[in-house]
C-alpha cells in the first residue's frame, strides 16, 4: 500500500525538477544589466508612491477564519460518503444534524453581515 | 520494484523524514522573518503528512494537508501580512540562542515538561511487536465506519464545537 | 501494483514531456481562437499556421532578463513561481487518462497513481496552489502585487468549499475516494446525467480556483496592472502561465474522470475519448475568457458564499436523501 505513493513521490520530484529548473535556467541564461530604474516596483511607469507593505481589511482574516471552520466541517463529509451506503437512513439523520447545526451558524454569520463585502 | 514497505525502507524513510520535519521545525522557531518561518510550517506539515501515510493513515495524511497546510496556515500568512509583521527587532534580540530564552522562563520550562512526558511515555509503554506492512488501518473506509457508529456522539458535539469558532470569529473580526 | 520503478520513471518523464506540450499549445490554440471570435489573426508568422509559436515564446522568455525588485523577499520571490508551478503539475498524478495498454508487451496503466485517497490528494494539491500565488504576490514588493495575490487566495479559498461539498456528493454515489473506482462506477451512467446540479457547481467553482475568466480578478489590469506576478519576468513569469493552464487542463480533466465517464467510451481507445473530452473542456475555457465580462470582488464573495455553498450544501442533502430513499 505505501508503494501506491512511491509514483506519486516520483511525480512530485519531476514537477519540483520543471518548477525549480525554470526558475533557475532565467536567472543563469538571460542577460544581466541591472539598474535603479528597472528594480523598481513597477505602478505603471509612475514612481511608486508610498511603501508596498500595505495593510489591508480586516475582512479577509475573517473569510479566512471562516474557510478553515468550513473546511474542516467538509473533510468530515468524506469519510461519512465512502461509507455512507452502508449506514442507510441512519447516516442520512446523522448527517442531517451535523448540517443542521452548521446551518445555524450560517444563518447567524449571514445575518451578522459577515459573509457581506462592502 | 521495491516494496516500501519492507521495514528496512520503511525505517529508512521515517528517520530520514523525521530529521527533516524536527529540522524544518527548528529553522521555524528560529528563523527572524516571520513569512519564512510560517513556510518552514508548512514544509514540516508536509512532512509529518507523510510519518502519517507510514502508519498507513492515507486519509488523516490528505486531511494533514488540506487542513492545516491549505487552511490554518493560510490564515497565518494572512495575519502575518496583515499585521505588516517585520523582521524581529534587532535591539531586543542579539542571537537566535538569545531569543529563546527571553520568550519567558515559562517557554523553556513548558518545554522540559513535554520532554519529561514524552519520556516517561516512551519508557513506560510497552512496546507493540515491530509489525512489517500488512497492517493495514485508518482506511478511509474504517474511519468512516468508526467515526459514524461508535462515535457518534463526540462526532456530533464536533459540530457545536465549530458553531462556537464560527460565532467566535464573527464577534472577533466584527467588534470595531 | 505491479509496476517496474523504470517504467513509473519513464511514464512520468513522458507525462511531464505531454503535459508542458499540452500547456504550451493550449496557449496557442486559445490566441487563434480568441482572435478568431474577435475578429482578428491572431499567431500565424513562425512556422505554418503560427504552429511554432510558443517554441518562439519559450526561448524569447528563456533569454529575458531575470530582474528581481528591490526589496523583495528573494528567498520567496524565487520559490513562489516554482511552488506555484511544482503543485500545479504534481496534481495531475491521480487522474486515470486511459484504460490499461498493452505497449510492447508490457502492461502499462495509464494513471501515474491511483490511491484510495485520490480525490482529496487533488483536492489538497488544489488548496497548496495558493501559496505560490500569495507568496509571489507578497515577495514582490509591489502594492498591486499584494493586493492581486490576496484578493486571489480569498478567492481560492471561498470557492474550495462549495467545490469540496459538490464532489461529496458524487462520492456518496461512487462509494469511493479512488479516481479509478469513480470513473468505473460511470460505466452505465455518467455522473453528468445523475447530478446535474453538481457538475454546475464544481464547474463554476473550477473557473474560479484557476483565476480565470470572469472569475479573474487578481489579474484585472486596469485596477492591479498583473496582479500577483506584476514583477516576474522570463521564465519566472511563465511557470505562472504554466501553473494557470495546468490548473485549467487539471480542473477540466477532473471533471471528465469525475462527471463525464472519464476515459469510458465506445469504439475508440481510452486515452483517446479522454484527450476528445479534455479538449472540449479547454475550448469551453477559451470560449467563456472571450465571452464573459468579469465580475466585481464584492459580486465574487456573494456568489461563492451567499449562493454556492448553500446550494451546495441542499444539493448534498437531496442527494443523500434520493440515495437513502433508494435503499442504498
Amino acid at each position: 500500500m505505501l508503494s501506491d505513493y512511491l509514483p506519486i513521490l516520483i511525480m512530485l520530484v519531476a514537477a519540483s525538477a520543471i518548477g525549480i529548473g525554470g526558475a533557475v535556467i532565467s536567472w543563469v541564461a538571460g542577460p544581466k544589466q541591472p539598474s535603479a530604474n528597472k528594480a523598481m516596483a513597477y505602478e505603471s511607469g509612475m514612481i511608486p508612491v508610498g511603501t508596498a507593505r500595505i495593510r489591508f481589511p480586516v475582512k479577509f482574516y475573517l473569510v479566512a477564519m471562516l474557510f478553515i471552520i468550513f473546511d474542516v466541517e467538509i473533510v468530515f463529509f468524506y469519510p461519512w460518503a465512502v461509507v455512507y451506503k452502508q449506514l442507510h437512513l441512519f447516516g442520512f439523520v446523522e448527517m442531517l444534524v451535523f448540517i443542521g447545526v452548521f446551518a445555524v451558524g450560517y444563518i447567524y454569520i449571514w445575518k451578522k453581515g459577515a459573509l457581506d463585502w462592502k | 520494484m521495491p516494496d516500501l514497505s519492507n521495514l528496512p525502507y520503511e525505517q529508512a524513510i521515517f528517520y530520514l523524514v523525521s530529521a527533516l520535519a524536527v529540522g524544518c521545525a527548528l529553522a521555524m522557531i528560529l528563523s527572524k522573518n516571520a513569512v519564512h518561518a510560517a513556510l518552514f510550517m508548512v514544509a514540516n506539515f508536509g512532512l509529518v503528512a507523510v510519518l502519517y501515510l507510514l502508519l498507513r493513515a492515507s486519509f488523516i495524511a490528505t486531511i494533514q494537508v488540506i487542513v492545516y497546510a491549505g487552511a490554518i496556515m493560510v490564515l497565518f500568512l494572512f495575519v502575518i501580512m496583515m499585521l505588516n509583521v517585520q523582521e524581529a527587532d534587532p535591539r531586543s534580540s542579539r542571537g537566535p540562542q538569545d531569543r529563546l530564552f527571553t520568550l519567558g522562563s515559562l517557554a523553556p520550562l513548558l518545554g522540559l515538561g513535554l520532554l519529561g512526558a514524552l519520556a516517561y511515555v516512551a519508557l513506560g509503554v510497552k512496546q507493540p511487536a515491530a509489525t512489517s506492512g500488512g497492517l493495514v488501518f485508518a482506511n478511509i473506509q474504517d474511519v468512516g465506519a468508526l467515526l459514524f457508529t461508535r462515535y457518534l456522539y463526540p462526532f456530533e458535539i464536533t459540530s457545536l464545537l465549530l458553531l462556537v469558532a464560527m460565532i467566535g470569529a464573527v464577534v472577533l473580526a466584527k467588534r470595531r | 501494483m505491479s509496476e517496474d520503478i523504470l517504467l513509473i520513471v519513464i511514464k512520468v518523464a513522458v507525462l511531464i514531456v505531454i503535459l508542458l506540450t499540452v500547456v504550451a499549445y493550449t496557449v496557442y490554440v486559445e490566441r487563434r481562437i480568441m482572435a478568431r471570435m474577435q475578429s482578428r489573426i491572431g499567431p500565424n508568422r513562425v512556422g505554418p499556421f503560427g504552429l511554432l509559436q510558443p517554441l518562439a515564446d519559450i526561448l524569447k522568455l528563456i533569454f529575458k532578463e531575470d530582474l528581481t525588485p528591490a526589496g523583495a523577499d528573494k528567498v520567496t520571490y524565487f520559490l513562489a513561481p516554482a511552488l506555484a508551478a511544482i503543485t500545479g503539475l504534481a496534481a495531475f498524478a491521480v487522474i486515470p487518462f486511459g484504460n490499461t495498454i498493452d505497449l510492447f508487451g508490457i502492461k502499462v496503466n495509464l494513471f501515474i497513481a491511483d490511491i484510495n485517497v485520490g480525490l482529496l490528494y487533488l483536492f489538497a494539491m488544489s488548496s497548496l496552489a495558493v501559496y505560490g500565488i500569495v507568496l509571489a504576490g507578497w515577495s514582490s514588493n509591489n502594492k498591486y502585487s499584494l493586493l492581486g495575490g490576496v484578493r486571489s487566495s480569498a478567492q481560492m479559498i471561498s470557492y474550495e468549499l462549495p467545490l469540496g461539498l459538490a464532489l461529496v456528493s458524487v462520492v456518496l454515489a461512487a462509494g469511493s475516494l479512488s479516481l479509478g473506482d469513480i470513473v468505473k462506477a460511470q460505466a452505465n451512467l455518467w455522473f453528468i446525467v445523475q447530478q446535474p446540479l453538481s457538475f454546475v457547481i464544481y464547474f463554476i467553482c473550477a473557473i474560479a480556483e484557476t483565476n480565470r475568466a470572469p472569475f479573474d480578478l487578481p489579474e484585472a489590469e486596469t485596477e492591479l496592472i498583473a496582479g500577483y506576478h506584476t514583477e516576474y519576468s522570463s521564465l519566472k513569469w511563465a511557470l505562472f502561465f504554466l501553473a494557470e493552464y495546468m490548473a485549467v487542463i487539471t480542473v477540466s480533466a477532473t471533471a471528465v474522470t469525475i462527471f463525464f465517464g472519464g476515459w469510458q467510451g465506445p469504439f475508440l481507445p481510452g486515452w483517446l475519448w479522454f484527450v476528445i473530452k479534455l479538449s472540449g473542456f479547454i475550448f469551453f475555457f477559451t470560449w467563456m475568457r472571450a465571452t464573459l465580462p468579469r465580475l466585481r470582488f464584492d459580486q465574487l464573495m456573494r456568489l461563492g458564499w451567499k449562493v454556492l455553498l448553500p446550494l451546495a450544501a441542499l444539493n448534498l442533502v437531496v442527494i443523500a436523501g434520493l440515495v437513502a430513499a433508494m435503499g442504498g
